[in-house]
Parts: structure tokens; C-alpha cells; sequence
């Protein structure tokens, strides 16, 4: 995408100019092909096709990977199965405790290069890939390798036994986190898992592998096969299959739940979100403006808990407002290499593409536009941060999910009009609140119907925290005891 | 070995606030193995160690409990790595102490690993399992959590020199406490060969500190200090474990009483040693606009 000129008139200089600080991509070690990880090996394709995995930021092709076609899914089940009626699926909970624990150990030791793989193959800054996206992976498998073997004191009955093989499809806006949040609880309750990473980011989940080789997990306990949605739409279909998890948009999502239904599989669904991140008159502003630059422009709002809406008390509006634009005009976006970039690449030309026609259609709606100015990068696709005020909730800009750096501003003027415009939408995954009166925020929390509350902060994720939506945001739950759950049959 | 060399011998001492003293008092005394021949000259800790070692214990436990429960799993966890890196040398200190077979010194080991990793798993896990959100009748957000009781006293059981030791010390810091360990008085050098593995590992010191020397000389000095919060009386003689828990009264000292010689400790442990040495905090907070 060519230079353009962005509307915008609040940019603040800066103050003093950084030197480029680029991570070295010398570390990620990336093949040019790569096939798929069935029984425990890499192997070629039965009867699929090569995908060529890209890079947002530069257009650069990164490495070729498997289509996985049918067969290669009939292949990954079967290795998944007979893991599970052997070595994985009888192994005492104390000896796959172990193994968990070395997954977590590895992912620690090649944190660099994991994080380094993620930036290239999704776009995000390496800040984010470093300091988020690996460490709670790691931390992921590290929380679920304790579980292994405490099972009976995990509130699910004295004997909770695991559901079979799991099919588990991932989306690509945290690949190497969602594959970890899929794998660690699946594994640690005694399934055997096959897991379908996203089109365009496969290739921290291969990276996975080779960890999983070196912890010398069992051969088929996990087995990793790339591919697009046909590969997914075979997985999720598989008669072999017991448990189906799928992360992704509410749209595939109500495709899946009619794939599985009438059958013994088990489902859980982790969807899309709209979330409202409410701010009173008399919450810390300084504070609540960096919660709302995180909660929006984080990942480049490729998240489906973020706050893309705002929702302020009306006699601070424009006091926040300003404080906001003034905060983005120092969001530095560009190489997501480089360990000062704040918001890097849009992960694919169709996810740019959306976030395009969505921030139109505010325009044509009637909202008013306002970016910071910045110059965006020649290669790659990105969209600038974004933020439109004079937003109505019929807008679609405050409806539909975007997954893209763009705020929707609205203001409310009382307790009840912020409950009343938080919940007026079909999704519930997460909501927030800023305010410095603490009765205030449980009794926001109570009525907000969304399946994470943040108060006083936003995006904040741990490996014991449960997370997943209400409404259309999908069921179950991931991280925490309740995590166990969605992989155990009680 | 080349024929004729001289083995360097290892001192036994101490473990207080991450060091390696020898007692103040500079006594000491012989430690025997099972049959009988010597095995080493190890401290005679005085009530001024035991003195010394609470201190170290009270400054070593805000910090140990301000730590994150991810972090103290993964510190525990480390302590397993650890041991399982010096496997073999504990096998022969425990199948000094004990005699009895390789294999049963092995199976001891093995165990007393493994546990270090069940209880590594714990940390983040207890407040799970032993807290609560309560729904109490009223516009209030009410929950409990388990907190730690502050600074433990434990006598090392008798059985399991090794395994004994580490079913007892690592509950009781996984849930963020920290003790001051009257090590087995016939049988510490495994003991305090682990205290080597702590000081090694990221254990911060002060939170695990270990006293040779006569059990009914260090115990009754350890159960009447009034900077101890608990007393794990799981080695002491039944005479000398009664005196401890009426001197633990003192300050109302939480007890846990001893357990028999023939205790095995090969048993999954389950959470009653992680919940022994807890406190319930309840906090209730108004819920409206």
C-alpha cells in the first residue's frame, strides 16, 4: 500500500527522535517448507496442497507449509486415537504432569526465537510477541502441567475422566498463545489433541512441534496440521473426534455448532466480541486513557476481548477525548521488528480489507474520523490508529465486531444508560470499567453481561484467570480450574 | 579413582538465612551410619542458631509470600530439576543413613523429586481449591482466601530421611510460610545435603533453614519462641511433642501433631499438609452505584 496522507490535525511533535532498534530475525531459524506433525513426526502430505505463509509486514513470502487435506486429517485422528487408547491416554497424571512441565521449560528456553517466528508471521510488535504473548504461553502449559495430576481436587467429581481425542481450531491473532491455551488443558486432563493453527499463521504452532519432539512427548499425543478452513472444516467434522474447541469468529462459530450438532461430540466456542470499556467522571484519567489505548490498540486490535467501544460519562468526554488523541499521537507504528513499535501490521489484505469497508461505512454513518498522523509503511498492510466520536449505537461501527485498531466513542449519562448501551449487543466477552469508587465497579460488574470484567484495567490474561463470553461470544471456558472442564467428561 | 588419593571430606554444618554456618556454640557431634560406622561430625545447633534462625525465617517470609504464586511454582519446580541433577548422590546419602537397598534409596529419591513437583504445582492452585467467593445475603462481594500462617517450626520425621523431609517443608512453602527445620537428629546428612540444593536453587534464603543437633534440646527453645507462628511436630517423641504443643500455647501456635515412625510417607500427600498452615482471610466489600 502506497504512502497516503491521513486526516488528522492533533499531532503532538515528538519530543526526541528513536533510533531504529530492530530484534534480529537470525534467531527464528525458519525452514522454507515445513509438512505436518502426525504420530509424534513431520511428515509429507497424503492428498493435501502448500500454502505459502507471508509476512504482513514486508509481503515476504516466510516459508511454505502443508494444505492438509482429508486424509491427512484421517491420519492426524488416527495417530490422536491410538495415543489415547496407549501411552498418552494411560499414562498416570503425575508422568504427563512432567512432560507439561517440560513443554513449559522449553518454551522458556526458546522464548527469542519463539517470539521472533510470531512477530514475522503475524505482524505484532516483537514487544508484544516477547513480553505477552510467549511468557503466557509458557505460563499456560506450566499452570496446566500441575493440574495433570490433582484432577480429583479440581471440584469436577472423584473421578473425572478425559473426553477422548479433541479437535482444536485457532485463530491467528495469538497463534503460539491460542495453541497453548487449547494443547496445555487438553493434554493435562488425559485427551489426545489435534490442533488446525490459522491460514496465515502457522508457523509458531511448527515451531510447537519441535518442542513437543525435544520434551519427547508421546508420538500422537498432539498432532499440528496446517491448512485453511477446508482443513478445519474436516477436523471439526471428523466422526473420530469427541471434543471440538474452536476460537475464532461468531460466524464460523454457528457454522460449527450445526457441523457438531446431533452428534457425542463436546463443544466449546470462544467467538468474537464488542466489548464496552466504561469510564466515569471520576475515574484516574490518566490511568483510564492508557487501559483504553491498551484495550483498543493492543495487537493492533486483533482481539476479541478488546474495548472497541468507549464508553465515557459525558461531562469528561471531551476532556478524555483529547487526552486520547493526544496519547495516540505518540503510538509509534511501523517494522514490527523493531522494539519501539507500538502497533505493527494488519495480519492479512482481507483482514485490511474488513477494517476498511467497516471504517467507511462509520464515515458514511455519520461518525466523525480522526486519526493521529503517521506515515504507513510502503509494504505490508496497515491501517492507522483510529478513533470515531458522534458514534450512535445503531451504527455498525458500534455493532459489528471490527478486529482492527478502531475506537467507536459514545457517552452515557448515568450508571444505567452505561449498562443499558454496554449490553446492547449480541456478543459478551469482556466489558470494562474505570472508576475510582469500588462498590461502583462490582455492582457494574453484576449487571455487565460479559464473561470478563476489567476494572481499572484491561486485557490482562493469566493462566489461572478463566476467560470466555457470554451470548454470542461462545461457552466455556479457558485458563483457571474451569478450564479443566471443557476437556473432562463430569 | 586413582589408587591412593585422598577423598576431600564435605562439613556438615548449618543452614540459616542462606548460609552455611557452624553453630555459635562450636559443638558438634557424630553422626553414624546405619551400621554403625562414622560418617561425619556435624553441628550442635544452640538455642542462640534457633534464635537466629527464626529471625532469618521472619525477614525471608513477607518477601517469599509477595512473590506470585507462578513464581514460587516455578522456584519449587526448580528444586526438582535440581535433585533429579544430583539423584545419585542422594541415593547414597539416604542409603547411608538408612541402609536398606539401592533400589529402595533409588524409589526414596525418586519420590521425594516428584514431590517437590506435585506441591510446585500447588502454589497457584490452593487458593483455587481452599478460597471461595461466598454469597452472602446482603449487597456485599464477599470471598476467602487462603493466606500463610508466617513462620513455621518442623521436626523432620524420623522414617524416610529425605522423602520425610521434603513431605513436610515443601507444603508448607508452597502456601508462602517459612521454616526453621530441627533436621533428624540420627540422620541428617541428607538433610543437609538438600539445604546445599536450596542454596543453589532460587529457594531466597531464609525461607528454608535447617538445625542439627538433639531434637529435646532445640525443640522446647523453638516451640516457646514467640516469633513462631506453627509447630510441625511431625518427628518429636510423643513426650517431647506434648511440651512443645503446650509451650506452643504460648501464642496460640497452630500444631500439627507428630506422626508415627512407621508413617508412610510414600502415600499421596493430598492437600492436608498444603492447608495445615494456612489462614482464611475474608474480605467483604459493598456492591452499588
Amino acid at each position: 500500500m502506497a504512502e497516503r496522507p491521513l486526516p488528522g490535525t492533533a499531532g503532538a511533535a515528538a519530543v526526541f527522535e528513536y533510533s531504529p532498534a530492530p530484534e534480529s530475525r537470525a534467531v527464528a531459524r525458519l525452514q522454507s517448507s515445513y509438512g505436518l506433525f502426525v504420530d509424534g513426526a513431520f511428515r509429507d502430505s497424503i492428498d493435501g496442497d502448500v500454502l505459502k505463509t507471508i509476512s504482513p509486514s514486508s509481503e515476504e513470502v516466510l516459508a511454505e507449509v502443508t494444505l492438509a487435506g482429508p486424509r491427512d486429517v484421517d491420519a492426524a485422528v488416527a495417530a490422536a486415537r491410538t495415543a489415547f487408547e496407549g501411552p498418552w491416554g494411560t499414562m498416570p497424571g503425575a508422568q504427563r504432569a512432567k512432560y507439561l512441565f517440560r513443554i513449559a521449560r522449553l518454551i522458556q528456553e526458546r522464548a527469542r526465537e519463539l517470539a521472533v517466528v510470531e512477530t514475522l508471521d503475524n505482524g505484532k510488535p516483537i514487544r508484544e510477541s516477547r513480553d505477552v504473548d510467549v511468557p503466557l504461553a509458557a505460563a499456560h502449559f506450566f499452570y496446566y502441567a500441575g493440574w495433570a495430576d490433582k484432577l480429583e481436587h479440581a471440584g469436577f467429581g472423584p473421578r473425572p475422566r478425559p473426553l477422548g481425542v479433541a479437535g482444536q481450531v485457532i485463530p491467528w491473532n495469538f497463534p503460539l498463545l491460542m495453541a497453548a491455551w487449547k494443547l496445555a488443558p487438553a493434554l493435562a486432563a488425559g485427551n489426545t489433541c489435534v490442533l488446525k493453527p490459522a491460514e496465515t499463521t502457522p508457523l509458531s504452532a511448527l515451531v510447537l512441534a519441535d518442542i513437543l519432539q525435544q520434551a519427547e512427548l508421546p508420538a500422537g499425543a498432539v498432532n499440528i496440521v496446517t491448512g485453511d478452513g477446508t482443513t478445519g472444516a474436516a477436523l471439526v467434522a471428523h466422526d473420530g473426534v469427541d471434543k471440538v474447541a474452536f476460537t475464532g469468529s461468531t460466524e464460523v462459530g454457528r457454522r460449527i455448532q450445526e457441523s457438531v450438532a446431533g452428534t457425542h461430540k463436546h463443544l466449546t466456542l470462544e467467538l468474537g466480541g464488542k466489548a464496552a470499556n466504561i469510564v466515569f467522571a471520576d475515574a484516574a484519567l490518566d490511568q483510564a486513557v492508557e487501559g483504553i489505548v491498551n484495550g483498543i490498540f493492543f495487537n493492533q486490535g486483533h482481539v476479541c476481548c478488546a474495548g472497541s467501544r468507549l464508553l465515557i460519562e459525558e461531562s469528561v468526554a471531551p476532556t478524555v477525548v483529547a487526552m486520547l488523541k493526544r496519547r495516540l499521537s505518540t503510538l509509534r507504528l511501523g517494522d514490527p521488528m523493531d522494539k519501539n513499535t507500538d502497533i505493527g501490521a494488519i495480519n492479512s489484505p482481507e483482514q485490511l480489507a474488513r477494517i476498511v469497508t467497516l471504517a467507511d461505512a462509520g464515515v458514511d454513518e455519520g461518525a466523525e474520523r480522526w486519526s493521529p498522523p503517521c506515515t504507513l509503511p510502503e509494504k505490508g498492510w496497515w491501517f492507522p490508529p483510529t478513533v470515531f466520536t458522534d458514534v450512535a449505537p445503531s451504527h455498525r461501527i458500534a455493532r459489528e465486531e471490527i478486529f482492527g485498531p478502531v475506537l467507536s466513542v459514545l457517552t452515557f449519562r448515568t450508571p444505567d444508560e452505561a449498562v443499558e448501551k454496554a449490553n446492547n449487543t449480541t456478543y459478551g466477552l469482556s466489558a470494562g470499567v474505570w472508576t475510582e469508587k469500588g462498590s461502583r465497579i462490582l455492582a457494574m460488574a453484576e449487571r455487565l453481561r460479559a464473561g470478563v470484567v476489567w476494572a481499572n484495567t484491561f486485557n490482562r490474561f493469566d493462566p489461572t484467570s478463566p476467560f470466555g463470553g457470554f451470548k454470542e461470544s461462545g461457552f466455556g471456558r479457558e485458563g483457571g480450574r474451569h478450564g479443566l472442564g471443557a476437556y473432562l467428561d463430569a | 579413582m586413582p589408587e591412593g588419593r585422598v577423598e576431600v571430606k564435605k562439613t556438615y554444618k548449618l543452614f540459616i538465612a542462606g548460609a552455611f554456618p557452624r553453630s555459635e556454640s562450636g559443638r558438634s557431634y557424630v553422626v553414624a551410619a546405619h551400621d554403625g560406622a562414622f560418617l561425619a561430625n556435624v553441628a550442635w545447633a544452640s538455642r542462640k542458631d534457633v534464635r537466629d534462625a527464626v529471625a532469618a525465617a521472619r525477614a525471608a517470609q513477607p518477601g517469599w509470600a509477595a512473590a506470585t504464586a507462578y513464581n514460587r511454582g516455578q522456584v519449587l519446580y526448580r528444586v526438582a530439576e535440581l535433585l533429579e541433577d544430583r539423584r545419585d548422590q542422594f541415593v547414597t546419602a539416604v542409603r547411608d543413613a538408612e541402609g536398606g537397598t539401592a533400589r529402595a534409596a533409588q524409589r526414596q529419591v525418586d519420590q521425594a523429586i516428584d514431590r517437590w513437583v506435585w506441591y510446585a504445582g500447588w502454589t497457584d492452585k490452593v487458593a483455587q481449591v481452599a478460597g471461595a467467593a461466598n454469597p452472602v445475603a446482603g449487597p456485599y462481594f464477599n470471598f476467602s482466601v487462603p493466606e500463610p500462617t508466617g513462620v513455621l517450626g518442623v521436626v523432620a520425621p524420623h522414617g524416610a530421611s529425605l522423602l520425610g523431609l521434603v513431605s513436610v517443608v515443601a507444603p508448607a512453602i508452597a502456601v508462602a510460610n517459612t521454616v526453621v527445620v530441627v533436621a533428624d537428629e540420627h540422620r541428617p546428612l541428607p538433610a543437609v545435603t538438600l539445604t546445599e540444593v536450596l542454596a543453589t536453587s532460587d529457594v531466597p534464603g531464609g525461607v528454608v533453614n535447617l538445625l542439627t543437633g538433639p531434637a529435646a534440646e532445640l525443640v522446647p527453645v523453638l516451640a516457646a519462641h514467640r516469633d513462631v507462628d506453627g509447630l510441625d511436630l511431625a518427628g518429636a517423641e510423643t513426650e517431647l511433642a506434648g511440651l512443645a504443643e503446650a509451650a506452643g500455647a504460648t501464642n496460640i501456635k497452630r500444631v500439627a501433631r507428630r506422626v508415627g515412625d512407621d508413617h508412610d510417607w510414600s502415600r499421596d500427600p493430598g492437600t492436608s499438609r498444603l492447608l495445615r498452615f494456612v489462614e482464611t482471610k475474608t474480605v467483604w466489600h459493598p456492591i452499588g452505584i
